[in-house]
């Protein structure tokens, strides 16, 4: 899979394991994990989109929705401490780090009770706590601030290793060239996780960058890979190598994860620059579909186990809308409090 | 108005309303047209047709070399502006939204700015910058800024911005024409407003103010779409018979001081209008300049009505509360009136 420095050893190479033994290598908690988080992520999207087109909330709303195992194949091979960095798509990402539904629902819904108090909606959902450093309505700008979080652990000596999460549309950016050289520089403990879903806008990836994001690994000299970000078991095996070097002291690696959104770029976006086919075929591999298949092959986890998991996600989302639409709007007082810590 | 006078025939034109986009997009095809040299570059104004619309349809008509998408590198897109424009072409760079040129401030202010004064007036840079600006979209603190003061502050630059089609269309085709940096910032709240845009050619010069109505009690300063809540306030206020008279300054710099003080001269109250963050805001340059070249006509302390001291919130009722809206102008001008401060 890694086409220059490979980090993972755990490459497509053929056989008929689908997970070329990863899957082997994770216990039920942790395949119940996965399959928890990236259901999550698509329920509480669909379910935003239809609170969305019945007119409950306004803005931009960039779904994730086919990206699914990029966010929690990377999350799951975190610790808790760690830090990510997000982008104006981090829906994804708040809840592969942890993040509350009903508090992210509330936010989208712009009420008091959101993680954000209603001040910042969809493209500005941070958890401090959770190490989640922020979605970004900035392409580009999350990858400095991750090399930032990167330098402050390794000046405090905290152990923690903090990912960037960014698209392809980003790799044009300065922001891209001067956050990873730097972090390379410094031998920082970042890893760098490109979501390549082909375009950004109606713009491809290829017309947006010159050659291969995963190419410029070797420009900062540090190992990089480009991996299928639609399937999980590579995500998280090649992300859990580049996090444990990067806690080693050993520095940055930089990470392309192929995938695509099957939706439009926001949920207003009806424009016409993919083909149908391609939609389909992306669409037919679908990250969770071939979770689940993968799993049902090695003969893991049961039926129970999916239907207990749908079945707690439909009544958290449920308790998500109920709990966003019953909260309150912000009252104009609070326009100008938290400028400034007080 | 103060503009040049259009050729079309005013039976065919006269009722002819056209969105402001759609007014914008004329503007570039006309000088897309009439001058060779003149192409657009930016993110998504091809194959999107511009993140606003405005170059809708423009890529399928010009073709590529004409209208160029850039990956997104607004850095790039301000220094492929600075240096087609040195070398003999005449571009319009547009930056997605007003917010991102951020990440442009090198190449405007210490190159597109300053490289004709540094080279002793040897370097010509005919350089249109547009960018989408202002809030009330529900897009959260980054892209919804009101950001015109930061380049008013820089030598070098013009800075436009209209309230209508029509004066949308003449602005920027003046803009594409002259042979310096102008920045046009295009209000994404009145993109979809339709209004007058004759038929045929017309120009709005740069550095002209508008009286967008006449009155008598009160001058309403202000630019852009706070125009229409002006016109609103003055609505409002005409059945109470007071009589306010709004002034579209069109050009924040150069900034049609005489206009301004025209009025002030006739109202003797003044009340500053803008939807950027009040406090550092451009009105503090309007309102320093009535005081200073008008303090005798004044009946009244020069006001602001600006946006609060805080990045634009996300939710619905925040951010309306955030930014001047109707209601807040009408409260102003009785203040200006009332002597209440
Ligand atoms: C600096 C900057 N330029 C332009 C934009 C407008 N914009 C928002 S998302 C986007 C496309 C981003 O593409 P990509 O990074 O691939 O992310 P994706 O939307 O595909 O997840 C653009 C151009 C922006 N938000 N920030
Ligand atoms: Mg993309």
């Amino acid at each position: 899979m890694a086409e220059q420095q490979p980090v993972s050893t755990n490459g497509r190479a053929g056989g008929d394991d689908a997970s070329n033994g990863v899957l082997e290598q994770l216990t039920d908690d942790q395949l119940r994990w996965i399959y928890q988080i990236m259901r999550r992520i698509r329920r509480f999207e669909e379910t935003a989109e239809e609170a969305f087109r019945a007119a409950k909330m306004r803005g931009a709303l960039h779904f994730y929705i086919g990206e699914e195992a990029t966010a929690t194949g990377v999350c799951a091979a975190l610790d808790d401490g760690d830090f990510i960095t997000s982008t104006h798509r981090g829906h994804g990402h708040c809840i592969a780090k942890g993040a509350r539904m009903d508090k992210m629902m509330a936010e989208l819904f712009g009420r008091t009770t959101g993680y954000c108090g209603g001040k910042g909606g969809s493209m500005h959902i941070a958890d401090i706590e959770l190490g989640n450093l922020g979605a970004n309505g900035i392409v580009g700008a999350g990858i400095p601030i991750a090399t930032g979080a990167a330098l402050g652990s390794k000046l405090r000596k905290d152990g923690k290793v903090t990912v960037a999460f960014f698209g392809d549309g980003a790799g044009p950016t300065g922001a891209f060239h001067e956050g990873v050289n730097v972090a390379a520089t410094m031998n920082l403990p970042a890893v760098f996780v490109c979501e390549n879903n082909q375009y950004g806008m109606a713009t491809h990836a290829d017309f947006a960058n010159a050659a291969p994001i995963h190419n410029r690994g070797a420009a900062y000299g540090i190992p990089s890979a480009s991996i299928d970000g639609n399937d999980i078991f590579e995500v998280y095996a090649t992300a859990k190598e580049a996090i444990d070097r990067a806690r080693r002291g050993e520095g940055p690696t930089l990470i392309e994860s192929r995938t695509y959104r099957h939706k439009g770029h926001t949920v207003l976006d009806q424009k016409n620059y993919r083909t149908r086919e391609e939609i389909a075929e992306w669409v037919s591999r679908d990250p969770i579909e071939r979770f689940v298949k993968a799993v049902n092959e090695a003969e893991r986890l049961d039926e129970d186990d999916f239907q207990a998991i749908d079945g707690q996600i439909e009544l958290d989302i449920e308790h998500a809308v109920a709990f966003a639409e019953a909260s309150p709007w912000p009252t104009v007082d609070v326009i100008e409090r938290d400028v400034y810590v007080e | 108005m103060a503009v040049t006078t259009p050729q079309a025939s005013a039976s065919e034109t006269a009722t002819r309303e056209i969105f402001m986009s759609e007014a914008l997009r004329e503007a570039i095809d006309e000088e897309m047209t009439r001058d060779p040299t003149v192409f657009v570059v930016g993110e998504e104004v091809g194959v999107w047709g511009g993140a606003y619309a405005v170059t809708q349809g423009l890529l399928e008509k010009w073709g590529p070399d004409r209208i160029v998408d850039t990956p997104i590198a607004e850095a790039a897109i301000a220094g492929l502006g600075i240096g087609a424009a040195l070398t003999g072409s005449r571009p319009v760079a547009e930056f997605m939204y007003s917010d991102f040129m951020g990440i442009a401030m090198d190449q405007i202010v210490n190159q597109a700015a300053k490289n004709r004064y540094m080279f002793g007036g040897k370097a010509k840079l005919p350089l249109t910058y547009r960018a989408p600006f202002g809030a009330g979209t529900g897009n959260a603190a980054q892209h919804t800024q009101s950001l015109e003061a930061w380049f008013v502050h820089v030598p070098g630059l013009k800075v436009i911005t209209a309230s209508t089609p029509y004066d949308a269309k003449g602005l920027l085709k003046s803009a594409i024409r002259e042979d310096n940096v102008v920045i046009m910032f295009e209000h994404k709240a009145i993109y979809a407003m339709r209004g007058h845009v004759p038929e045929g050619e017309y120009l709005v010069p740069i550095g002209v103010a508008d009286v967008k109505r006449e009155g008598d009690d009160v001058s309403v300063i202000t630019y852009a779409r706070q125009t229409h809540h002006a016109l609103e306030a003055a609505e409002q206020l005409a059945a109470e018979g007071i009589s306010v008279e709004v002034v579209d300054i069109r050009s924040l710099y150069p900034l049609d001081t005489d206009t301004i003080l025209r009025s002030v001269r006739k109202t003797h109250r003044a009340v500053v209008l803008y939807e950027a963050v009040r406090f550092g805001g451009f009105g503090a340059e309007i309102a320093s300049q009535i005081q200073e070249l008008a303090f005798d006509d004044l009946d009244a302390p020069v006001l602001r009505v600006g946006a609060a001291h805080a990045p634009v919130p996300f939710s619905e009722p925040l951010e309306q509360a955030s930014f001047p809206d109707t209601a807040q102008v009408v409260e102003a001008i009785r203040q200006s009136l009332q002597g209440l401060y």
